[in-house]
């Protein structure tokens, strides 16, 4: 009776590195692109941008400059260009915030199960009953003057909830699987288990939630700046931007359509980059 | 031999594969099965024996004309009835299948509708095949469920899948297959899954059935056990082709492929105990099998020649063909070979772990009544019973996984704790628990490494470098090489993941193991390499081990005392070579009786 020597041979299909199979998927690479784009046209905008952002170049809604002026006789595109920071990087920061907090809940429900979930998911829910943008509008228009922070965390305390709920059903499918009972019987402690175990294999899910979420926030954060809820009224901002210009949507239409063109590309390439990684993390299992 | 019997299929007597070759449409000039040369007659039962990967159920839906999405036909033919069911059209392919030509699936609940009750999916069916007219055929109905023994009153009818038994879903699909009287039947691993009394049942009525009917068929399946019980003819596959193909009797008693050898080396029987052996390497997938012989690079027997062409299959004797060029000179054979004596009753026990009245509960439910008994160092002891017997519960209360139940588990002189935290590090560290299902078993997102040396760190027996080796050392022992450190999980086989799950195991160098059904989900092969493997650990380790299965077989092979279950309470225990020579209750000469044997 001999032990049989077992050792696995090669992979006769060659598995390619992740970057390889990455730059492989066009939907990950267009999408990748396409967000790279608009982050640079962000972060780099202020400093190419022809004019000032409170600099007036010229009458007001006229079509003075490559995409005119707008109510104060501002130059659109340099408001485009200056006007984009702010949004990104308060919606990114919410989303992260959201999705952390939201994993938590859901998966700490998951994971303990019985009451405990029972509790939590029906908390849950009755934050879920709020709409999103009523939780942010309730705060802001109580306070004076809304720091970045205040949007950051009211915008992410709204994904939560429904971030909540998705990360709660990936992870039921995964705690009752055998390798957490594992390391159960082994007594691993439950933070290890959740950390260790159940987070790894909830990548994928995850990620497309996260990119949806990044729409949202970005949704969210330009709709605030809209009802004039931003950081700092003077400076540019997408979303207030739509809110300033719109009396001219039909005379100078690009003062409107400019930023909602911007955003509207910019959620389609968060999106399908997120999609991208969702898809290759699968295939990786 | 082809052209006698190739006059008898086109004279409407049973069906023929020809030369079939299916390939994959991604992989030109890959084959999933190759060369494929198969006689079923009318009234005959034929056995398509092979492990996962061999091809089995590939020949089984081509029958049908029939391949899954990717696959494709290359060549050959299917004949039946003077007409070749390949080149058919699909029109006329769609009423051959079910009609002529039928096919029982491995898992009948999916193949049932569970939202239209049982008498209604019957009569639609014979409505679909233009069956008798719209009022014989609920009569119709009734009278198949009697062919296949069950109820046919109006309660029985009206019921749906779920509310049946899965040995009644079964029975209610072969029916559905025979209503239309087809000729000839593709069964695809039917009894899988079922629990032996009831798979017992399930082949008596299916054999009748065939005879009765005059049907040829093809029952595919992994359990040579099952086979020896069911067929007239045996096919044996390995990696896409029929290694040997003969008469039952001629091919259990003087089997002459060492393939066939060696899967029948790997399976225990009941009459006595066997020391188990797998067979080395790994089952190639399409496109890795090697040149020549494709069993070549894992046969004993193998010399240089094998690897140059691949041989063909050629008479031995009167229908027994073997594709192997050595197989005159391999020797006689044995099936008793391998045999051990059984544990030695008298042998003095040094009880380690001892489980006393013990009751499990789920919720209110209570499932496990007043169970007590009691495992020795070095001692094997068996838990059997069929599903919903309780051994899977009693294991994991055993290993700390469910924490409702009353009574006493003693692990040496003290009481273990309700749950895995209940208990002291020591304690949890000297029972460790290997799970049935090695895919579940070992999370997909670390490498081998990281989940063997988990154990180490956490009850501090060793870490970093030195973990490492530790993590070497104790692949080695399992028979996995170092290569598969940096690996995740999903590259290896199910029997290697098993391998590693016993590693992990072993890494925490516990006294008790408590393995719940770890060979039911592998191939026969692998269940010997894995046996083999628990064996040496019990003998060089001391291990003690409470081994839960539904295989009274692999008992006889592997344990020492064996507790039945039933319902939840033990019915019988002793040693194993008493209880199975001599059972002194119904339940276990019930269970005895329906367990398929090869002796």
């Amino acid at each position: 009776m001999t032990a049989t020597a077992a050792s696995p041979t090669a992979p006769t299909v060659s598995t390619p590195s992740t970057l390889r199979r990455a730059l492989q998927q066009k939907r990950l690479v267009s999408g990748a692109v396409i967000t790279l784009i608009i982050v640079l046209i962000a972060i780099l905008g202020p400093l190419v941008a022809p004019h000032g952002q409170n600099e007036v170049v010229g009458p007001p809604f006229s079509s003075v400059g490559v995409l005119g002026t707008d109510y104060l006789g501002q130059d659109v595109l340099s408001r485009l260009l200056h006007g984009g920071l702010a949004v990104l990087v308060i919606a990114l920061l919410a989303t992260l915030f959201g999705m952390v907090v939201g994993i938590i809940i859901g998966v700490v429900a998951a994971y303990s199960g019985g009451w405990w979930d029972e509790v939590i998911m029906r908390l849950n829910d009755v934050v879920l009953a709020f709409p999103q943008i009523l939780l942010a509008l309730v705060v802001l228009t109580a306070v004076n003057q809304p720091r970045a922070w205040m949007i950051v965390v009211l915008v992410g305390i709204s994904h939560a909830p429904r971030v909540a709920r998705v990360a709660r059903g990936v992870a039921l499918g995964i705690v009752s699987r055998d390798f957490v009972y594992a390391a159960e019987a082994l007594g691993e402690k439950r933070s290890r288990v959740i950390l260790a175990e159940v987070l790894p294999n909830m990548n994928a899910p995850l990620l497309a939630e996260g990119g949806l979420r990044l729409t949202y926030s970005i949704g969210l954060v330009a709709g605030l700046g809209f009802l004039g809820f931003s950081t700092n009224p003077e400076a540019a901002n997408w979303g207030q931007m739509i809110n300033e210009n719109r009396l001219a949507l039909s005379t100078q239409p690009w003062a409107v359509l400019a930023p909602v063109f911007i955003i509207g590309v910019f959620t389609i390439g968060t999106n399908l980059m997120a999609d991208g990684i969702a898809q290759l993390s699968q295939r990786g299992d | 031999m082809t052209n006698t019997v190739d006059t008898a299929v086109r004279q409407g007597q049973g069906i023929a594969i020809e030369g079939l070759r299916i390939g994959l449409t991604s992989r030109p000039g890959v084959d999933v099965v190759d060369d494929i040369d198969l006689v079923m007659r009318t009234g005959e039962v034929v056995g398509l024996v092979g492990e996962s990967g061999s091809g089995k159920t590939t020949v089984g839906t081509a029958l049908l004309g029939y391949t899954r999405a990717g696959a494709v036909f290359d060549g050959g033919k299917v004949l039946f009835e003077d007409r070749d069911v390949l080149a058919l059209p699909w029109q006329q392919v769609r009423q051959l299948r079910g009609e002529e030509i039928a096919y029982v699936p491995q898992d009948p609940a999916a193949a049932l509708n569970p939202s239209i009750r049982i008498g209604k999916q019957i009569v639609e069916l014979m409505q679909l095949r233009g069956l008798g007219t719209a009022e014989s055929r609920l009569a119709g109905a009734r009278a198949g469920l009697a062919e296949v023994g069950l109820p046919n009153d109006d309660e029985f009818l009206s019921r749906y899948s779920h509310q049946l038994s899965g040995g009644q879903v079964q029975r209610v699909a072969l029916a559905m297959a025979f209503l239309p009287r087809p000729k000839v039947l593709v069964l695809d691993e039917p009894t899988t899954g079922l629990d032996v009394t009831t798979q017992g049942m399930v082949l008596r009525t299916m054999g009748e059935l065939c005879r009765s009917h005059g049907v040829a068929a093809l029952y595919v399946t992994h359990d040579l056990a099952v086979v020896a019980n069911i067929a007239d003819r045996v096919a044996v596959m390995y990696a896409g082709q029929i290694v040997e193909l003969g008469p039952k009797e001629q091919l259990f008693a003087d089997p002459r492929h060492p393939y066939t050898r060696a899967l029948l080396d790997s399976i225990p029987h009941l009459s006595q105990a066997r020391a188990l052996s797998g067979i080395p390497g790994r089952t190639p997938a399409p496109g890795a099998r090697p040149g020549g012989c494709r069993f070549h690079n894992r046969c004993a027997y193998a010399i240089e020649e094998c690897a140059k062409d691949t041989p063909a299959l050629r008479d031995l004797a009167p229908a027994h063909q073997v594709r192997c060029i050595r197989a005159e000179e391999i020797g006689a054979w044995d099936i008793s070979r391998g045999a051990v004596p059984d544990a030695r009753p008298d042998r003095p026990r040094d009880v380690i772990l001892s489980i006393e009245n013990l009751g499990v509960f789920y919720g209110h439910k209570q499932v496990v009544f007043d169970v007590s008994f009691d495992v020795a160092k070095a001692e094997v002891v068996a838990l059997v019973g069929e599903s919903g017997s309780g051994k899977t519960t009693i294991s994991r209360c055993v290993g700390g996984l469910h924490k409702e139940w009353t009574g006493r588990i003693g692990f040496e002189d003290r009481d273990l704790g309700h749950g895995s935290r209940a208990r002291s590090a020591a304690d949890r560290k000297r029972i460790q628990y290997i799970f049935q299902n090695p895919y579940l078993s070992l999370n997909p997102r670390l490498t081998i490494e990281q989940i063997v040396k988990r154990p180490m760190e956490l009850f501090g027996i060793a870490s970093g470098r030195q973990a490492t080796d530790r993590v070497v050392e104790l692949l080695d022992q399992v028979a996995l090489g170092p290569a598969v450190l940096k690996y995740q999980a999903n590259r290896l086989s199910g029997g290697e993941r098993q391998r590693v799950a016993i590693a992990r195991a072993l890494a925490a160098e516990p006294d008790v193991l408590v393995c719940d059904e770890v060979t039911s989900a592998l191939d026969v092969s692998v269940q010997g390499s894995i046996v083999a493997l628990l064996e040496s650990l019990r003998v060089e380790r001391g291990i003690s081990m409470l081994f839960v299965t539904h295989n009274l077989a692999l008992v006889r092979s592997i344990a020492a005392r064996v507790q039945i279950l039933n319902g939840g309470r033990l019915v019988e225990s002793g040693m194993v070579a008493d209880v199975m020579d001599h059972p002194q209750e119904d339940y276990t000469k019930r269970l005895l009786a329906n367990s398929p044997r090869i002796d």
